[in-house]
């Protein structure tokens, strides 16, 4: 059986198509979860995409957080499902707690649609289990909101538990340590700013975000 | 009781603040000289009923922890008076 990824949509998200899709063409089964349910359902891992949930008022995830598919998300994560936040996701799983850190304004305010280079740094994560050490991945961005920012303390101990999954090669943002994507301390909970499923098709210039979502597949297949 | 509040919220010192310089920055293009440590916030206002002021400030001080702030990069001053347009 193909395992099955939940994406989970919120008013404003703009990205949840294009992580079906993606998800489809690597053989796994996909289905949009609205944000206002309080349930997952039997999914076997989630993302939560990009774009712009509830407006990014206050600020990007803020409102999000309170959704009520949020407590479910947050209790799947804490028995060790896979979940992946991807951009506006990323923003929204740090104003969750399930990520630490926050994510500021870029560093010369400006608004990056580009495709950058990130070097996969660990593979001990749901979302580069499968990719190499070192590798290079040509992955487009789309934020204002993508420069990581995080205490000296909470920085030395994601160097430490090796918990930095992805650097830029060129840091675009400002970013600190030019953080890409970081996981939780269970590894089950990986954040990017990245968009690795619009990498996934030679027609969109890139596939290099295959291994990355195979990655995810290949944790959904595991018991949680 | 019945209270205005404004919270005032502000980037953490020594957190960038790339609004704020970019208004340093052209500042003196307008002519204005000598301005610095420009830094932007957000300005959040409410009302709020509360039994006394203990209660209300504690109330808004929760409210910003959990929500209009986010601790890692920012933080909130709390000003608190008492409405007296409303009605005991």
């Amino acid at each position: 059986m193909s395992p099955r990824v939940g994406v989970v949509l919120f008013p404003g998200s703009n990205c949840e198509q294009d992580a079906v899709e993606a998800i489809r063409d690597l053989g796994g089964d996909a289905e949009i979860l609205w944000h206002g349910d309080a349930s997952i359902g039997d999914v076997d891992a989630v993302i939560v995409p990009g774009g712009f949930a509830h407006g990014d008022y206050l600020r990007p995830g803020a409102i999000a957080r309170f959704s009520p598919i949020m407590g479910a998300v947050t209790n799947f994560a804490q028995a060790g499902g896979a979940v992946v936040g991807i951009c506006n996701g990323f923003q929204v799983l740090t104003e969750a707690g399930l990520l630490p850190g926050a994510l500021q304004k870029n560093r010369g305010l400006k608004f990056l649609c580009t495709t950058v280079s990130l070097r996969v740094v660990s593979t001990d994560s749901v979302l580069t289990s499968e990719a190499a050490i070192g590798q290079e991945l040509r992955i487009p961005i789309n934020h204002f909101e993508g420069n990581y920012t995080c205490s000296p303390q909470t920085l030395a101990e994601l160097q430490a538990e090796n918990r930095i999954v992805l650097r830029y090669v060129d840091n675009p943002n400002g970013s600190v340590d030019d953080i890409a994507g970081i996981c939780s301390s269970g590894r089950n909970v990986v954040g990017l700013m990245p968009h690795p499923e619009r990498a996934c098709s030679e027609l969109l210039g890139s596939t290099d975000g295959r291994p990355l979502l195979h990655s995810l597949l290949v944790a959904a297949r595991l018991p949680a | 009781m019945v209270f205005t509040v404004h919270v005032d919220v502000q980037l953490r010192p020594g957190i960038a603040d790339p609004q704020g310089s970019t208004i340093e920055r052209s500042l003196p293009t307008l002519g204005f000289v000598g301005v610095e440590e420009v830094r932007v916030g957000k300005s959040i206002r409410f009302r709020i009923e509360a039994r006394d002021e203990a209660t209300a400030q504690a109330h808004v001080e929760d409210l910003c922890q959990r929500f209009l702030t986010n601790p890692v990069i920012e933080d909130a001053s709390i000003e608190l008076k008492v409405d007296v347009g409303a009605r005991a």
